[in-house]
């Protein structure tokens, strides 16, 4: 029941707020956004003192003729990624409060819209369920993009909205597939995830390998993996800043999320021929990213590609099937998300208060305030996996599972630790450092919810850098349970 | 003594008309040349249903005739009504001038 | 006591939370001494440990603090190991940098960014704490990089200076470069030996093929290249100067460029199971010394000489571990840390003197202006040149004695390297104190020695060096050597020396011999010739231009390296992305269009077409399915 909450809360929230004028949406949407954290923080206490597990799983049937059931459950993965979800949403919420927007009830009412399709992606247990509530995602986003995006929005939002279709179509037709070679014994076909799983197993290689390039194609292109990126930078840099921040903080997760729970198990003979091909893509992505991140001079496409880089990693790691790999991918899918937005909202605070994101334009900012420069060097610190933030204990997995599989890779992969810390360094001395330049503007005091989130999300990069304990505890056993299934 | 005339000579003629009826609907670009061809069309279904029906000794098929020329009279009239209309609009009856459906 | 070792990093710790968040807000007095006091309370702290560790029979003690990352068979507690070494290296950490601490309150003064500075210092202490306390390599690694940041901030403290920030960058970058290879070293640890704690790691050493071990210690060396500054990493500490002096003394000098070193000592079980490696550590170090050495005998500016000089002893450093004598080694970090600091923390006080001038053609006589800074500076010079009986002499004889047994050819380079060292150190010490003042008229006036707060430190330091020497004294003369003794444990392998009596005495007399020879040549030159650095570049001989631009290798770099990078991520941007790439997802775009314009033109309007469609579409089905 919980988690049926947890799923219709927001939306509900979302068709409540269209009925409100005025500036009080945005509080609004921020007192609902703290509920649904709230509930989802129960949800955490609940699931790891294992009780009231009845309350954290659903499972009613929907459309008994096709096998869909409305199913959802929560497992570690999945919490993690709920509680990234509900935590991140009301800091997107904050830093949108010195911004005015026209028609700030539909801007924020689609934002828990979007909240409420995300829960659903995370906790879903059935095929199709996952397939509806990862299309229900796109559509506020969209508009997001659409109505409140900056230049050229109409043609990259329809380009992003097209492209991103495009890929799920792939997933559709794999679902499909396995959907027919499911009930095998029982004679009844079903999209429920165990039978999928089993489905999987009991295809030949061929049929695997078709199934695992399908899937693969959605994933790919959402997170995004080289070369299917190209919608990717174009898209952040249009987007308002939160719908910047969903998309990099939340949404590419979807993509990582399913190939953790919906590709892995589901053709393992296919991920132990193709995997490394795959892996191939990300690593080449990882450096091609980093490179063309070096040479950017729009801050915001910067961090658009910094991202892309990132992904990659984590990408390369969860498909490396082993321990290390799949749970620094988890947590590196949890500081990403963290720090994502930090970096977002900063390029948000320069276009505010200097009206411009152009590193040239910019400089000497950190003689004008030093507790900018501060916050914005924690956060980049996390972004470059300095050890004790949360950036390192994902990276230093990752790397070594990707490790476990093949040296070269990783070796390769690590280049990200160099060349991340070469764009980042350089545009923070661009930007931060330096003298003042002749032409701008005084940089001024930050706002007060400008820095409380900025300092929300310093706390969050050093606690879980030194005391990642509890993600780990999380995700550890999910992973090792995940990871059992490929051998069966 | 119908039964004299083999019943190829029907099918023969019926089909050469239906082929004039034919191609007078796609050649042709006056409205009222059209409307006769589909009208001689009808007809030349009519001839092959009234002699099989002959042949047979079955009267379902001049049964039908009569209804065929009941629909095609029906038709005409509304066909050439629709006419009348599209003649008031635009002062001829050539089909090739409907074109507004255009890409 | 030892299970206080927790108190040791956590007062620079807290030093560092109270100045970072209230720095600011206190009076500069206050902040300095917050910072100074939390050090001296490791110091202490470190010091009882240390008499503990010695006296106890049991010399490896693990503290375990929590459990950090988990990870099915990888378990990474945030555990220290209290060892001989570590203890060592604790003294050393807290107590020279309890010393620059205080000579920063002085040297600092007039700064506005005086609270930051003794943060970031702080934080420094910190994690060079955590570097050398960490029981597993993560930690160590996390203390590794932590220096790392706290070099980039302290390089470029004057933020408002863009060359100086560039300097910060290209340290942190060409760390990262090291890190890299220290992180897939450390991978490559847990790979074969399923953890990375070293007792555990250390002991199973053996049981690795050599190949494995040989990769593993390679890896790891190229992240002491970085943090080292050795070939062909060490471009970054000469530029490293930017930052103000007391951190070059602290950080370049005395502790953060030794990370290296300990990292080596501690996992000297690999170097000794592989020679390729060790071979490999001590070539480079080698070549490092000379060539360092070589590029300090024409530099003018008074900090670059002593960069170039820690670069250069750091080479003997590891020239001394890829021979296998570790003690040597530290012995020799020890030694260093007490005269180098001693020389860096001289020239700042020079450098406050002459107003921030550190052009070395532009000083002259300072020794009647600075009299203690003089003396202290000369004693340094003198223990760097390897004269007895001051205490660098006794640490890098024994080094070039280890060296001679390994490699006769190796012993030669090091002993030019040594011969270079004396030169350059000695013209330095001329220059600057001897001679007739050639800087301006305001520059003599200013003149002046320096505060207490400045000149204790300096005087604490050059009595460390004289009497140095005793914490090693060579066995063939019959005493102790206390460094090696107390090393032992650490060592695996032991590698106990084979020379005669004979050799040593001979390779320590030539050694002396070269050092005093050298200094004479340099006083003939700079004293009796009063021969000057040239004024200009024209003046220069082609050769001595090249090694005055330093080999020209931070030119090489950036032509083989930056340029081409920034290069291909342009090509990478414009051509690839945009082009190719979207290009092709553009494109599907636009062949849809153009079919679709194609297609449209069914659509004539034309009722006798739409009819005759309709026929041939009829007459279509007709024909199949009669066919069926």
């Amino acid at each position: 029941m919980l988690i049926g909450f947890l799923i219709l809360f927001p939306l509900l929230a979302s068709l409540l707020l269209f009925f409100i004028k005025g500036d009080g949406a945005k509080r609004i949407a921020f007192v609902f956004s703290l509920v649904e954290f709230g509930i989802s923080l129960l949800a955490y206490v609940w699931f790891r003192g294992n009780s009231n597990m009845d309350m954290l799983s659903l499972n009613c049937t929907w459309i008994e003729s096709l096998g869909i059931k409305f199913a959802v459950g929560l497992d570690g993965i999945g919490l993690l990624l709920v509680l990234l979800t509900t935590f991140l949403v009301p800091l997107i919420i904050l830093s949108s409060f010195k911004t005015t927007y026209d028609k700030p009830n539909s801007f924020y009412a689609l934002i828990l819209m979007m909240q409420s399709a995300l829960v659903g992606v995370f906790v879903a247990n059935d095929g199709f369920l996952f397939y509806v509530f990862w299309e229900l995602a796109l559509i506020p986003i969209y508009f997001i993009c659409l109505l409140w995006g900056g230049e050229n929005r109409a043609r990259i939002t329809f380009k992003f909205f097209l492209y991103t279709l495009f890929g799920s179509l792939f997933m559709l037709i794999g679902l499909i597939f396995l959907y027919n070679h499911t009930g095998i014994d029982t004679g009844i076909k079903s999209f429920a995830i165990n039978d999928l799983y089993a489905a999987g197993r009991s295809l030949n290689l061929s049929q695997q390998s078709f199934v695992f390039w399908t899937i693969f194609i959605a994933f790919a292109i959402k997170m995004p993996i080289f070369p299917l990126h190209t919608w990717q930078p174009d898209t952040y840099v249009t987007a308002p800043t939160q719908g910047t921040m969903l998309l990099s903080g939340i949404m590419l997760k979807m993509g990582t999320f399913g190939l953790i729970k919906w590709l892995l198990p589901i053709a393992p003979l296919a991920l132990a021929k193709w995997g490394g091909v795959a892996m191939g893509f990300a690593v080449v992505g990882i450096i091609y990213a980093s490179c063309i991140a070096i040479v950017q001079k729009d801050y915001k496409r910067l961090i658009a590609y910094s991202s892309i880089a990132h992904v990659g990693l984590i990408a390369a790691g969860i498909l490396s099937a082993n321990q290390q790999g799949v749970q620094g991918a988890v947590i590196q899918m949890l500081s990403h998300g963290i720090n994502v937005v930090g970096l977002f909202l900063i390029a948000d605070i320069l276009i505010r208060h200097t009206g411009t994101r152009d590193i040239d334009k910019l400089g000497g900012i950190r003689s004008m305030n030093g507790q900018f420069g501060v916050l914005f060097l924690i956060i980049l610190l996390g972004s470059v996996a300095l050890p004790l933030t949360n950036g390192f204990v994902g990276e230093f997995l990752l790397i070594n599972g990707v490790f476990q599989y093949s040296a070269w890779l990783a070796a390769f992969a690590g280049l990200t630790v160099i060349l991340g810390a070469v764009y980042m360094l350089r545009s923070y001395q661009a930007i931060m450092l330096g003298e003042k330049k002749a032409n701008e503007v005084t940089f001024g005091s930050l706002a007060d919810t400008d820095k409380a989130v900025l300092m929300i999300i310093c706390l969050a990069v050093i606690a879980f850098g030194v005391y990642p304990k509890p993600l780990n505890d999380l995700a550890e056993p999910a992973v090792k349970a995940l990871l059992k299934l490929l051998t069966i | 003594m119908i039964n004299t005339i083999p019943i190829n000579y029907y099918i023969m003629l019926s089909t050469i008309l239906f082929i004039i009826g034919a191609v007078g609907v796609m050649a042709r670009r006056n409205a009222i040349i059209v409307f006769m061809c589909i009208e001689l069309m009808l007809n030349a279904v009519n001839l092959l249903l009234v002699a099989f029906s002959t042949l047979h000794n079955d009267a379902n098929g001049q049964v039908f005739v009569f209804f065929i020329m009941a629909v095609a009279a029906a038709e005409v009239a509304v066909g050439l009504a629709i006419l009348s209309m599209i003649y008031r609009n635009i002062k001829s009856i050539d089909i090739d001038l409907l074109s507004k459906l255009k890409h | 006591m030892i299970k206080l070792i927790g108190l040791v990093p956590l007062f620079p710790l807290i030093g560092f939370i109270i100045n970072g968040f209230f720095g600011k807000k206190m009076s500069k007095s206050m902040s300095g001494a917050i910072a100074c006091i939390s050090v001296l309370a490791s110091f202490i702290v470190a010091v009882l440990i240390f008499m503990e560790v010695s006296a106890s029979q049991q010399k490896s003690n693990v503290v375990e603090l929590f459990s950090w990352i988990n990870s099915g068979t990888l378990k990474i507690p945030f555990s220290f190991l209290v060892d001989p070494l570590s203890c060592l290296f604790l003294l050393i950490i807290t107590g020279i940098g309890f010393l620059i601490h205080v000579y920063s309150t002085g040297y600092m003064h007039e700064d506005e960014g005086f609270s930051r500075f003794f943060t970031y210092l702080n934080l420094f202490i910190f994690f060079m704490l955590l570097l050398v306390l960490g029981n597993n390599y993560l930690i160590m690694f996390v203390g590794w990089e932590g220096v790392g940041l706290c070099s980039y901030l302290l390089i470029g403290f004057w933020f408002k200076n863009d060359a100086y920030n560039k300097a910060a960058n290209k340290a942190f970058i060409m760390n990262r470069i090291g890190d890299l290879g220290f992180l897939l070293g450390i991978i490559l640890i847990f790979v074969n030996f399923g953890s990375i704690t070293f007792g555990e790691v250390f002991g199973k050493a053996a049981s690795i093929p050599t190949a494995t071990v040989t990769a593993i210690a390679l890896l790891l060396f190229v992240g002491a290249m970085g943090k080292s500054a050795q070939l062909p990493l060490y471009t970054w500490l000469p530029d490293a100067m930017a930052g103000p002096t007391p951190v070059s003394a602290l950080i370049h000098a005395a502790t953060m460029v030794t990370a290296g070193i300990y990292m080596v000592v501690r996992s000297n079980v690999f170097y000794s199971i592989s020679e390729t490696a060790s071979e490999v550590v001590a070539v480079i170090g080698a070549l490092t010394a000379l060539f360092a050495a070589v590029i300090a005998l024409l530099q003018t500016d008074i900090k670059k000489v002593l960069a170039y000089s820690t670069v250069s002893q750091l080479g003997l450093m590891f020239l001394a571990l890829g021979v296998g004598a570790y003690s040597s080694a530290v012995f020799h970090v020890t030694t260093h840390a007490f005269f180098k600091a001693l020389l860096f923390l001289g020239a700042g006080s020079v450098i406050h003197a002459m107003g921030g001038e550190q052009n070395i053609s532009k000083m002259g006589g300072l020794k009647k202006a600075l009299p203690v800074t003089f003396l202290t500076m000369l004693i340094g010079t003198i223990a760097i040149s390897g004269v007895p009986p001051f205490a660098g002499f006794f640490s890098k004889d024994e080094i070039l004695a280890h060296t001679y047994e390994h490699s006769q050819l190796l012993w030669f380079v090091g002993s030019i390297a040594s011969l270079g060292t004396a030169f350059y150190m000695f013209r330095m010490l001329y220059l600057t104190f001897y001679g007739k003042f050639r800087g301006t008229h305001e520059q003599e006036h200013h003149l002046h020695e320096s505060p207490k707060s400045m000149t204790i430190p300096l005087m604490v330091l050059a009595a460390l060096t004289v009497f140095g020497g005793l914490l090693g004294m060579p066995e063939f003369w019959g005493m102790k050597n206390w460094m090696s003794e107390n090393l032992d444990p650490i060592i695996i392998r032991k590698n106990p020396s084979i020379l005669s009596h004979e050799t040593e005495w001979t390779l320590m007399i030539i050694a002396v011999g070269v050092a005093i020879s050298t200094i004479y040549f340099a006083y003939q030159m700079f004293m009796k010739y009063k021969v000057l650095p040239a004024e200009k570049e024209a003046d220069m001989k082609p050769f001595q231009r090249v090694i005055f631009h330093k080999f020209y290798v931070d030119e090489f770099y950036d032509a083989i390296i930056r340029k081409p990078l920034d290069a291909i991520s342009q090509v990478f941007y414009k051509f690839f992305d945009k082009q190719i790439l979207d290009g092709i997802v553009n494109g599907m775009g636009d062949i849809t269009k153009w079919k679709s314009q194609q297609l449209r033109k069914l659509q004539t309007g034309h009722i006798g077409f739409y009819i005759m469609a309709m026929v041939v579409g009829i007459i279509t089905i007709l024909f199949f399915s009669l066919i069926k």
